[in-house]
Order: C-alpha cells, then structure tokens, then sequence
C-alpha cells in the first residue's frame, strides 16, 4: 500500500517486514521515531535502554541469539556506543544486526557536526545512506540480508532531511526468517587477543568481498544524462543533484557509502568529461576519488558545514537560481526557549541570583543558557556535568567548590551521569549535583527512561529510585526541593553549597507538557499595582511580555505555575 | 511542475498537522509529495519551518530561497522572516497573531510594525487575518492550523468535500465538526 511516510517510520516499516524481533535504542534527534514507530508492531520487543552503548549490546545478545536485531540512535550515541561497534566488527552477527545512526548536518538539535561514516570506516563495518522514506525502508531490510550474508552489524546511516521528511512508500508483508540457533563457537565470539589477532584477517576479508558486492549491487546505481558533467552523490544531497540537474548531468548515486566501490567510480569517471562530488559534511567520496587519481571539483567549491540545498547546489556548479525579494529591517530572531511553566525555570533562576559557575548537560534544559537566564557556564556531551564538576573543583578547590553546581536531568542522569557520580563519591571532590528530575525524557519528545517507572508502550516497569541510588553510592546529603518554590530553592542551595561534603539536589517536578500534568489558570495582572519594574521579565518566560509599560501575560500559554508571582514585590501578579 | 507550499510559526503552534492534511490530501489527489519536518531542539518555542512540495515527481524535500508558492504563516513576524523564500508571484497566507520572541520579551529588540504594509510594498500578495479570532469563533483556539488550511483551499482547484475528507481522516472524530467550522471560517472570511 502507498504511503507518506516520515522516513524513521518507513525505515521501522523495513525492521518490521525484515522480520526483526529485538530493538533496544536510546532517545535522539533524529534517530528517535524509528524506535518509537518500531515499538508499535507487537511482533517486536522494543525497550529504551539507558544509553546507546547498553542498547548496542543488547541488539548484540539478541542477535548472537539468533534473532534479528536493531539499535538506534543519533551521530554523537555512536561515540558512545562505539567500543561494542568495533569489536562485534570483529566477532560478526549469528542473525543479522542492523544499527541506525543520524547525522545532523545543520544541527538544527545537536552539540556538533560530526560525521558518522567515519565511525563505519574506522570500525569497518559496511553503511548504507538512504536518500529518501522509500530507500530507509528497503535499506532496512537489505541491511539484515547484508549483515547475514556477510556476517557483520550493518550501519543505517539517515539524516535529519531523510529522517523527518516524509515521502511515498510502498510496504509489503512481514516475513520472519528461521530463528538461527546460537552456537558455542570461543574462536569466534570470545575476542581475547588470541582469538581477535584470527578474526582481524577475518574482517580485512570481508571489507574486500563487501567492495566487490558494492561494484555491481543496485544500491550503488548509475543514472546517464549529459555526459559533460558527472556527479558522484548519496544521501539528501542526491535529491538537491536531481532537483537542479533532471538528466543535464550523469549521476552516480551511492547507496553503499563503506565500503566505496572502484571500478564501479573509474569507469562512471571515464563516461564524463567533468567530475563533481556532492556529499554533506565531510570529503570521503572526494577522498576516495582522489586516491583513485580522479580529478575532481569537490570541498573546494563546496561547504565542510551545514546542511546543502539545491539553491547551494545549482549555484556551486554554475547553475543560476531564482531572484528573491527581502526586507530591508533586521527582525528579532526567535531562538527556541523553555516553555511556559518549565520546572527547570525557577531552579536556573536560582542559580543566576547566587551567581553560580554551572557546568551543564544536554537536555532541554541547556537552554538555561540562553538570555535572560544566562545560567549555564559549559556544556560538552551527555554525562560531562557531573564528570567535569569534579576536575573543576579539585583543580580549584575551596575557591570554586562554594559556588560550582553540575546540572543534568534525570535520563541523561541514567546514561552516563551515574559513572560521574560514582567517580565523586570515590574520589570525594566537595561538589554539588543537582539533577533536574523532570520524570520524562524531554528534548526528544517525552520518552520513558529507568526512573520513570514505564516502559517504551506505557506499561509499568521497573523505577529506579534516584535518592536511594545516590544515597547507595556514598551521598550523605540528598535535597529533594520543588523547582516552583524559589525560596526554598534558595535555601537548599546555599545549604549545599556550604556543606563540606560532596551532595546531591533532586529538583523534582515533571515536564509541564506531560499529559497528566495539570494546569493551573493563567495568571493575571492588576495592571493598577504593576509598577512596570520588569522583574518577572528576569524569568525570560514566553508568557510574559511588556506592552505599554506594564507586564501582559498571554493567557494561551501561561500555565499558572506562579514562579513570576513570587518575584512581583507589589502583588501584581494574581493567581 | 512541482508547486511548493512552506508552513512557517512558532514551536507548539501545530504546524506538523497542518503538513500531515496537507500531504494527506495531496497523495490522494495522485500527486508525489514530499514534507519536511523540524523536530527537537528547535521546537521549544523557536522558529519553525514546514515544507510540503507536490508535483509529478518530487526529489528535494526542502523549499530553497524563491521557491515558494504559498507562505502559510502562523504569526506575523515568521511570514515576514521567510519572505525571501517566497517566488516573486507567490502569496502569503498569514495569521495576523503577534507572540513575542524572546528578544523582544527582554528588551533586546522591538517588534516590527506595519509588517502586512512592509511586504504589500514588495510587491506580495498577502492574505492576512485574525485566525486565532476565528479559531476561536469555532470552538478552540488550537484550531487556527485548520483556518488557515481552510484559507489556503480558496487557492488550490480541489474541491472542499475533498479537503473535509482529508480533515476527517487526520484529526480525531470528536474534534470533527469544531474542525470543519475551523476550515469554512477561514475559508469564507471576507476582509
């Protein structure tokens, strides 16, 4: 049946019809709807693991097994999930093992840029690159027919254009294959050096036979138009290469982008008069063409950084593109804020009026960096806050240890903020952890983690208790405060600050757009006492504006969680 | 020839089901569709961006600088922000709703005046009305993604049983009726 599809649906489509049964990801945009759309196919157990690397490990098990298994996740969960990569490269798959990763050119919701096919060079394990919905689904299951065939994990490389962009798809039926029964084999599965220094030749092998597959398989094709120029592409940047050339350029799409083809390049090369490579990011076709002795027009005219788009395409290779008309005023831009009633508002608010060194963590939450709040120092990867804290305060000691906090929410916590923490508790550097325990995963759209208490389908699950964790692990101080209470947020904080011992505060409320979580009334302002003094402005909350010199909620938006009323010193702000 | 149709507002608007009626509509009308979609960081209030392309045959899921047929906007100040994506002959379909961004919320900036005036001077055609008013009128202000929609049909030769089936076919059945107030409003509106 046709379908538009979101293309992280249509690749879940492909994990379905491919008969897989085991999923287990982390949460990450914009890898997060292929597990999401996964888990709505009961044949498949689906989980959200506490991180990448636990999730990779499980696909692993399930594959060793004898069932077919994927894992999810985004470019920077690949670092993360990285060691098991390289070394089941080694060991190979019993069923296949299909991983997908999702790059963010543009980082419309990333730390950084990084491009992931690196990660399948460097592990040498063979990535395929959708361009659209209807490829991510039919690569899907190519990848476990690969992964088998092969026996190696295979790499689903998406993007951010090809993962959130839907386009048509025509699905099929499931069809699970025999379930291949897990084998004792130590040569094969034990890599110790003895076994690893075999399986090395193994996988150098492979890397050849999977070359010689790329030369002539049709996920590699050739599409012949005018011949006076040649385009080596793959990925959403193929479609900018159609959109602006039709058949006025010859195009060799790659499907396979490791291991590249040769010949497969040498004799496209030999067809053209001019040869153009157009890849997002990094210069690895390019590179690879180069080593190849091909002349080639590549990163020389085209951007490292950002996303391309066919405007950027036609006008890299000559091609005119249309006049536009702009207005002449610079506008206010609209960066993205935390929402009307965030719980993490109050709690950074706090953190500014004691003038606090905070080193952050990644989440919705590290937007607590931006105007007016202002109230976060660094922020690296997921888990470096409470990490990093520790390095700061024994590199200062005394001088920073009374107004240093590390801020990290409560999935983020489970992924790698848990080792960290073992690390100050063994250590004992006198630092303050404060978790935002916001019981959801938020940034990538409200997904259950360890604490929550539910699984990924909305079922009751095991719940980690946060205070009985930390408290387990050495912390002698555990603060549970209500980030809605600015008073008592200050009280706990200058508490802990001063204490002389290493702790922990739980800022604990859940994500105001959670579902369950009731709204109170908007608030509303006596416009006969506001002064105009602008001191609810300081919260930097999307509800409250100024307008003829005095405060305006907007009532669409404020969910009435008061944190503005406690700052009103002329009770102007009425419940 | 593909036409192109950006949906441009504020994070948590409801643009995503503006461009799932819309590429719902435009697939059962046999047309290839392409729509792209902005998710995480971004729409926590910031500015978002929807592309819905349609034609015989669709390769970029991306609208590019003067490329738009239609601008359907949810604020005021975001139709102005992509007006340079417009096609010099397209128009704009606009919310006349103003929200604050946060620069202007702290004092750093000030909201644009006259901005309907400033893109008629361009020579643009604008379509510009209080949706929210209207949303309103229908029963809910989280109705303004289908007013608009419905202003859009007037534009588009697809007759309007076939946007209310798309409309029932995308939204949940007891938001139905309020829905279709929604979308005849906007469509009927007379300025």
């Amino acid at each position: 049946m046709k379908q538009l599809m979101l293309g992280n649906k249509a690749l879940a489509r492909g994990l379905y019809e491919a008969g897989c049964c085991v999923v287990s990801s982390y949460p990450g945009t914009p890898s997060t709807e292929v597990t999401e759309e996964a888990a709505k196919y009961d044949e498949i157990y689906c989980e959200w693991a506490p991180n990448e690397k636990v999730a990779m490990e499980v696909a692993f098990g399930a594959c060793l097994a004898g069932k077919r298994a994927f894992c999810g996740m985004k470019h920077v969960g690949l670092n993360v999930a990285a060691d098991p990569l390289f070394t089941c490269s080694y060991t190979g798959v019993n069923a296949g093992l299909v991983i997908c990763v999702a790059d963010d050119a543009g980082m419309h919701s990333s730390q950084n840029e990084q491009d992931s096919r690196h990660h399948a060079i460097a592990s040498k394990v063979p990535m395929l690159e959708p361009a659209d919905s209807d490829e991510a689904y039919r690569f899907a299951k190519l990848a476990f027919a690969i992964s088998e065939e092969f026996d190696t994990p295979v790499i689903i490389k998406m993007c951010t254009r090809v993962a959130h962009s839907q386009s048509v798809v025509d699905t099929g039926e499931r069809v699970v294959p025999e379930i291949k029964p897990y084998e004792k084999n130590i040569a094969k599965y034990v890599m110790m050096p003895g076994n690893a220094i075999k399986r090395h030749p193994f996988v150098e092998e492979r890397t050849r036979r999977l070359m010689a597959y790329g030369e002539t398989a049709e996920v590699n094709r050739t599409e012949m138009g005018d011949t006076s120029l040649g385009i080596i592409t793959s990925s959403t940047s193929y479609q900018y290469v159609k959109e602006v050339f039709g058949d006025k350029a010859s195009i060799l799409k790659i499907g396979m982008v490791n291991p590249l083809p040769r010949q497969l390049i040498l004799d496209f090369a030999a067809r053209v008069d001019k040869l153009a490579i157009v890849e997002e990011l990094d210069s690895i076709i390019e590179n690879h063409c180069r080593q190849l002795g091909l002349e080639v027009t590549g990163k020389d005219v085209f951007p490292m950084e950002g996303e391309y788009s066919q405007n950027l395409v036609a006008e890299k290779l000559g091609v005119s593109v249309s006049p536009v008309k702009s207005l002449e005023e610079a506008l206010p831009g609209r960066p993205p804020v935390m929402c009307s009633g965030c719980p993490h508002r109050g709690l950074f608010y706090t953190l500014k009026q004691n003038k606090c060194t905070v080193l952050g963590d990644i989440g919705c939450y590290t937007l607590g960096a931006v105007a007016p709040l202002s109230a976060m120092d660094v922020t690296l990867c997921m888990g470096a806050s409470i990490s990093s804290i520790h390095g700061f305060n024994k590199a200062l000691g005394k001088e920073s240890e009374g107004k240093t906090v590390a801020v990290i929410g409560d999935s983020t916590f489970m992924h790698s903020g848990m080792t960290g923490l073992a690390n100050i508790a063994y250590n004992q550097s006198n630092s303050t952890v404060i978790i935002l325990d916001n019981s959801i995963t938020g940034m990538t759209g409200h997904q259950q983690n360890p604490t929550t208490g539910y699984n990924i389908k909305g079922d009751p699950a095991g719940k980690i208790n946060l205070e009985e964790l930390c408290r387990a692990m050495g912390f002698n101080r555990v603060t549970v405060v209500d980030p809605y209470d600015l008073a008592e947020c200050d009280r706990v904080l200058k508490q802990e600050l001063a204490a002389e011992e290493p702790s922990v505060i739980i800022s604990r409320r859940p994500c105001v757009l959670l579902k369950y979580v009731k709204h109170e009334k908007p608030l509303k302002v006596d416009c006969d006492k506001c002064v105009g003094c602008k001191s609810c402005m300081r919260l930097g909350c999307p509800s409250i504006s100024i307008r003829d010199g005095k405060a305006v909620i907007d009532s669409t938006l404020c969910v009435g969680c008061g944190v503005c009323k406690q700052l009103c010193k002329f009770g102007a702000l009425e419940s | 020839m593909t036409k192109n149709i950006m949906i441009v507002g504020v994070g948590g608007q409801g643009s995503l089901l503006a461009s799932k009626l819309l590429g719902h509509l435009l697939l059962t009308e046999g047309y290839d569709v392409k729509v792209s979609e902005v998710h995480g960081m971004s729409q926590r209030g910031g500015s978002v961006v929807t592309y819905v392309r349609f034609g015989e045959k669709v390769y970029s899921p991306i609208i590019d600088r003067g490329q738009a047929d239609y601008i359907v906007s949810f604020e005021k100040l975001e139709a102005a922000r992509y007006v340079e994506y417009l096609k010099p002959d397209g128009r704009i379909v606009t919310n006349t709703q103003e929200i604050d961004p946060m620069p202007v919320i702290t004092g750093a900036a000030q909201y644009p005046t006259d901005l309907v005036d400033k893109l008629e001077k361009l020579g643009i055609a604008v379509d510009a009305m209080d949706c929210l008013a209207l949303a309103e009128q229908a029963g809910s202000p989280k109705a303004v993604n289908i007013v608009l929609m419905g202003r859009l049909s007037k534009y588009f030769d697809i007759p309007v049983e076939k946007w209310e089936k798309a409309i029932e076919d995308c939204v949940p059945a007891k938001f139905l009726e309020l829905n279709k107030k929604a979308f005849a409003l906007g469509r009927d509106y007379a300025a």
